[in-house]
């Protein structure tokens, strides 16, 4: 491209961002003149400099705009909000043509005839007597030399150089009938006025170098950003040399290479630190669109938005300040959609009119922290619950369990929108997580606050630089791996004789650190590799660790030093995985993967889960068992759906552990579908639908000595406390029958059958657990078919072995065939006979006025087996 | 009639060849650091002077056994560079020159074994062997390139 065009083209694009950002200032204060002086000069020179390279589309629109904003100067018009609306669309006008330009080095066609006759119109408006017959005639561009006017126009222009505005409104108006001709005098006044736009090659103007003062200062140059990269480039590698030179001067005693290399040392610090600091440019340059934006946002809702900005000095690398543009763009946008309510809510709820944004960038320990703060409506809670249930982010279940500030950070979930409609100035949902997104794939981390009624803010913080990062190398088996220091919070050694002790809650490792349970994983487990068992009471390095809300310890065999590494972009055949973030050199020039704290997190957030659930599960246990007193029968059922409207549910005390597993690591197998858990294999069944194959299956787990068995579930419902009185057998196996829980009819399903169809060897263990317990075995005689099915179910469910028989030969060919049974429940109301004698026999009638049990109280029958069983074991 | 110069190796029991030209270097890899949870076919990562190279292990590409651990030979890597990416291919032994006609180049036998037949570009006959024409940035793409490629 043209050095000139390219030229322009950075300082134009420089100087419209001033003009955004100071018309939106003027417009709230339109007596500051010198804001007003300075947008103006600043359009000025941009028409002078397209009249000098030759972009007659580019001039006609700014010289129309200027035009505009000589009234205001003049004071002719009144500044109004459509008026400055009208600028700032020009100026976005100019800044798509000014993008065509730099693609394509020509001036887009077209012409600008609506904007600037709006323009125009805007102007007559002011002047309506001194202009009545406005026509709109667009300023055809195409700069026609007019060499007859040529000499007289300087002299005009020179005059209107001093008092320009004041002059040119009035002066030319009246004088001039066409505004072709009009554009056509200006374009060619603008060659005399070459002393002030050669600079903008030159860059040593007077003008130019007014309008920088307040910003760069003289002293600068500009440096192609490639240059800068390279440099950071060449720094890294001799960082890296550096390191390794300082490790061979480490191993090898009293080398004469000492001194020098502790100089080079010294240098190269410098030298990185002096690098660094030309890559650092102050986030405000990543605010100067954000007035603009607020000032837009404000109109198009209608709301009254101020926006406050401090710590605009604060300065980062220019790598990261490109990252968090987009997301801080996004976020402004959020609040003044979601976040400020409008002036009658405002006003309702008592707080000024008009909203403020707070935007705030300080430094802290390496890191910038950006805050965004809005005082409006605060997360709505219950919404954010209902829609992350409505649109199957949690369910309803984890929703109940979820405090205040865990649902505000829903938000942050893929897919997740609350707006109830979607604006123009939001977009469509595929917001906040994106956000998030952006902020981590820089290392940096996002949270937020939010009060209902008085506001939310957003907290970010990144890292100061991407190229250079303190690690902290860990070692697992042979492998070695660094760990971001940005995300480490402390060491903490573990084991037996140490203060510190890791404890098991199920089979999920915990450490209790200061009175707090501390989740924890094996780095081996996470990179699955194949390493002892881990035992407890061994010597264990933990690196405790944050990221966003999560905290977690991270075991890992050793921990060596903190390096500063530089951090190298990961291939693309690796960079799929969210495990590492990059791969570095360290000083004895092995390369060595980072690994990222997010990526890990994931992984733990699953054992983090299944250790709150647990503890959950315990205190329900335990609060069950309180209760349990007051209400023998209240028992906790978990309840789930399974292929199927109707909620399904098992007592709760079966179920080992409630998981969330991936789908997509399912295995299948000739005798269907097992899972790698926790170092084994699991064999799956379902409990009714279709075992997902992608994204995640809810699964109960069981376990039973060895065993262990997975039984998915479409959703996990609920746990409820009820008494489990199940009332009529459904004839469908893997059904014991249904209860109605808290209203509900609900099915009980039949472990032993599921679990013994996934695992036949499940059912032998089944078996043989059972013949350890001495599980007592039941005879049922009963003729009727509706009470068979009634109270078998019910016997078994209550833990003993049902055998049913029609009549009583029946039941004697059993007992005859060699069956014995500890308890024999006989129909009284239909057997005539004594059907077997030497038995402990429990008479049945479905009368209340015997002496029998009735058949109808379940819990007088089950109290009659123990007293009988009770009694047989004591014969 | 052109001619064009290869660089022919082993891999097992098979002479590849592949264009001088995209030949950056013959390099034996030194302190490889393997990579946890990457695919089979990534032999693992290592510096080469200042450079992070990932290698890619020709046989486990290929769906060959792993060389015997017995073989005394140090591995061997041909050096790619792609995209601004350096790689290296581990094979087994490095062979001469050869100077190929294109026209002698045919096309891959209709019963080669689908990942083989993907990284191949034709076969050619040399006198005493066939040489297989390897298309590197196929060879360098993971396993599963050749079945989105299909799909």
């Amino acid at each position: 491209m043209d050095d000139l065009l390219s030229e322009f083209l950075t300082e134009t694009a420089e100087s419209l961002d001033v003009v955004d950002v100071e018309l939106v200032r003027f417009e709230s204060d339109p007596s500051d003149k010198a804001t007003l002086n300075n947008i103006f000069r600043l359009v000025h020179t941009i028409k002078g400099t397209c009249g000098f390279i030759g972009l007659p589309r580019l001039e006609a629109l700014a010289h129309a705009g200027e035009t505009l904003l000589g009234r205001f100067r003049d004071g002719a018009l009144p500044v109004t909000p459509p008026s400055v609306s009208l600028v700032l669309a020009s100026i976005d006008r100019i800044k798509s043509i000014l993008a065509h330009l730099a693609a394509e080095q020509v001036e887009p066609a077209g012409d600008d005839r609506d904007l600037i006759a709006q323009l125009e119109l805007a102007v007559e408006g002011g002047a309506m007597t001194a202009a009545a017959p406005a026509p709109v005639v667009a300023p055809e561009p195409e700069p026609e030399p007019m060499p007859a006017e040529e000499a007289a126009e300087p002299a005009a222009v020179a005059e209107g150089q001093g008092k320009w505005d004041a002059d040119q409104g009035r002066y030319l108006r009246p004088g001039e009938v066409s505004l072709a001709e009009l554009e056509a005098a200006f374009r060619n006044a603008d060659g005399p006025e070459m002393r002030e736009v050669k600079p903008v090659a030159a860059a040593a103007a007077p003008d130019h170098d007014e309008e920088r003062k307040g910003g760069i200062g003289a002293n600068t140059i500009r440096v192609n950003v490639g240059v800068l990269e390279s440099l950071m480039t060449m720094v890294s590698e001799l960082v890296l040399t550096r390191n390794q030179l300082m490790q061979m001067l480490r191993t090898s005693n009293d080398s004469e290479f000492k001194a020098p290399l502790q100089r080079l040392s010294g240098i190269t610090a410098e030298l990185q630190d002096a690098v660094m600091k030309t890559r650092m440019q102050p986030i405000g340059s990543a605010w100067k669109k954000l007035p603009r934006i607020v000032r837009d946002a404000s109109q198009d809702l209608a709301k009254k938005i101020d926006l406050v900005m401090e710590g605009e000095s604060t300065e980062l690398d220019r790598q990261v300040l490109e990252l968090i543009k987009d997301p801080l763009t996004h976020m402004i946008r959020n609040s003044c959609d979601h976040g400020v309510e409008t002036p009658a809510d405002r006003a309702a709820a008592g707080k000024p009119e008009t909203g403020t944004i707070r935007l705030r960038a300080y430094h802290e320990g390496g890191h910038i922290i950006v805050e965004l703060t809005d005082d409006g409506a605060g997360l709505n809670t219950d919404r954010i619950r209902r829609k992350a249930i409505e649109k199957g982010v949690i369910d309803s279940v984890e929703a109940m369990a979820m405090t205040d500030a865990q649902v505000h950070r829903l938000i942050f979930a893929p897919g997740f929108s609350t707006a109830e409609k979607v604006t123009s100035i939001s977009g469509r949902g595929v917001g906040m997580d994106v956000v998030k997104t952006n902020v981590e794939q820089i290392g940096g981390t996002i949270d937020l606050r939010s009060r209902q009624g008085s506001g939310t803010t957003f907290i970010i913080k990144i890292p100061l630089t991407l190229a250079i990062i303190s690690a902290l190398i860990v070692g697992v088996e042979d492998h070695r791996f660094a760990l971001p220091q940005l995300s480490v919070l402390e060491l903490v050694r573990a084991g037996k004789r140490c203060e510190h002790k890791i404890e098991l809650i199920n089979s999920s490792r915990v450490l209790r650190l200061r009175d707090r349970l501390l989740p924890l994983v094996s780095l081996a487990d996470v990179l699955n590799l194949m390493v002892e068992p881990f035992n407890e009471n061994q010597l264990a390095s933990i690196v405790v660790m944050q990221v966003g809300e999560t905290r977690f310890g991270l075991i890992v065999d050793e921990v060596f030093d903190t390096e500063e590494i530089v951090v190298k972009p990961l291939s693309k055949r690796l960079g799929s995985m969210s495990e590492y973030s990059g791969a570095t050199i360290l000083g004895d020039g092995a390369v060595i993967m980072i690994l990222d704290p997010n990526g890990i997190s994931r992984s733990v957030a699953n054992v983090e889960r299944s250790v709150d659930r647990l503890l959950d599960e315990q205190a329900a246990v335990s609060a069950a068992a309180s209760a349990a007193a007051a209400a023998a029968e209240q028992t906790s059922v978990l309840l789930f759906s399974a292929g199927g409207e109707q909620p399904r549910a098992c007592p709760l005390s079966l179920v080992t552990r409630l998981e969330e597993l991936d789908a997509t690591k399912f295995e299948p197998t000739a005798h269907g579908l097992v899972v790698q858990y926790r170092g084994r294999l699991m064999p799956l069944a379902s409990a009714g639908g279709e075992i997902r194959r992608k994204g995640k299956q809810p699964v109960l787990v069981f376990s039973q000595g060895e065993s262990v068995i997975g039984l998915a579930v479409d959703r996990i419902l609920d746990i409820v406390e009820d008494v489990l009185d199940i009332q009529i057998s459904d004839a469908s196996p893997g059904v014991l029958g249904t209860a109605v829980l808290k209203g509900v009819s609900t099915e009980i399903i039949d472990l032993g059958w599921y679990l013994a169809k996934a695992d036949p060897q499940w059912a032998s263990a089944v078996a043989q657990l059972e013949k350890q317990r001495g599980r007592k075995r039941v005879l049922l005689i009963e003729s009727h078919p509706f009470f068979r099915n009634l109270l078998a179910p019910v016997v078994s469910a209550a833990g003993y072995d049902v055998t049913v028989a029609a009549n009583a030969e029946e039941a004697r060919a059993r007992i005859e065939a060699g069956s014995t049974f500890d308890v024999v429940l006989a129909d009284a109301d239909n057997l005539l006979d004594e059907p077997v004698a030497g038995q402990n026999v429990i008479s049945l009638s479905s009368r209340t006025d015997t002496e029998a049990v009735p058949k109808s109280d379940r819990h007088a029958l089950l109290n009659a087996i123990a007293r009988a069983v009770r009694v047989g074991e004591a014969a | 009639m052109s001619t064009r110069e290869f660089v022919t190796f082993r891999i097992g029991d098979q002479t590849f060849g592949v264009s001088v030209s995209e030949i950056h270097d013959v390099f034996r890899p030194a302190s490889m650091t393997p990579v946890p949870l990457s695919g089979s076919d990534i032999a693992g990562v290592l510096n080469l002077r200042g450079r992070i190279v990932t290698a890619i292990d020709a046989r486990s590409r290929l769906g060959l056994k792993p060389q015997a651990k017995t073989t005394p030979s140090q591995p061997l890597a041909i050096g790619v560079e792609r995209g601004g990416e350096s790689f290296g291919l581990i094979i087994d032994e490095i062979g001469e020159v050869v100077r190929i006609d294109e026209t002698a180049l045919e096309q891959n036998p209709v019963n080669l074994d689908a990942t083989w037949s993907w990284v191949s570009r034709g076969v050619c006959r040399l006198d005493d062997r066939l040489l297989v024409i390897m298309d590197i940035d196929r060879m360098l793409a993971g396993a599963g390139a050749e079945e989105s490629a299909a799909a």
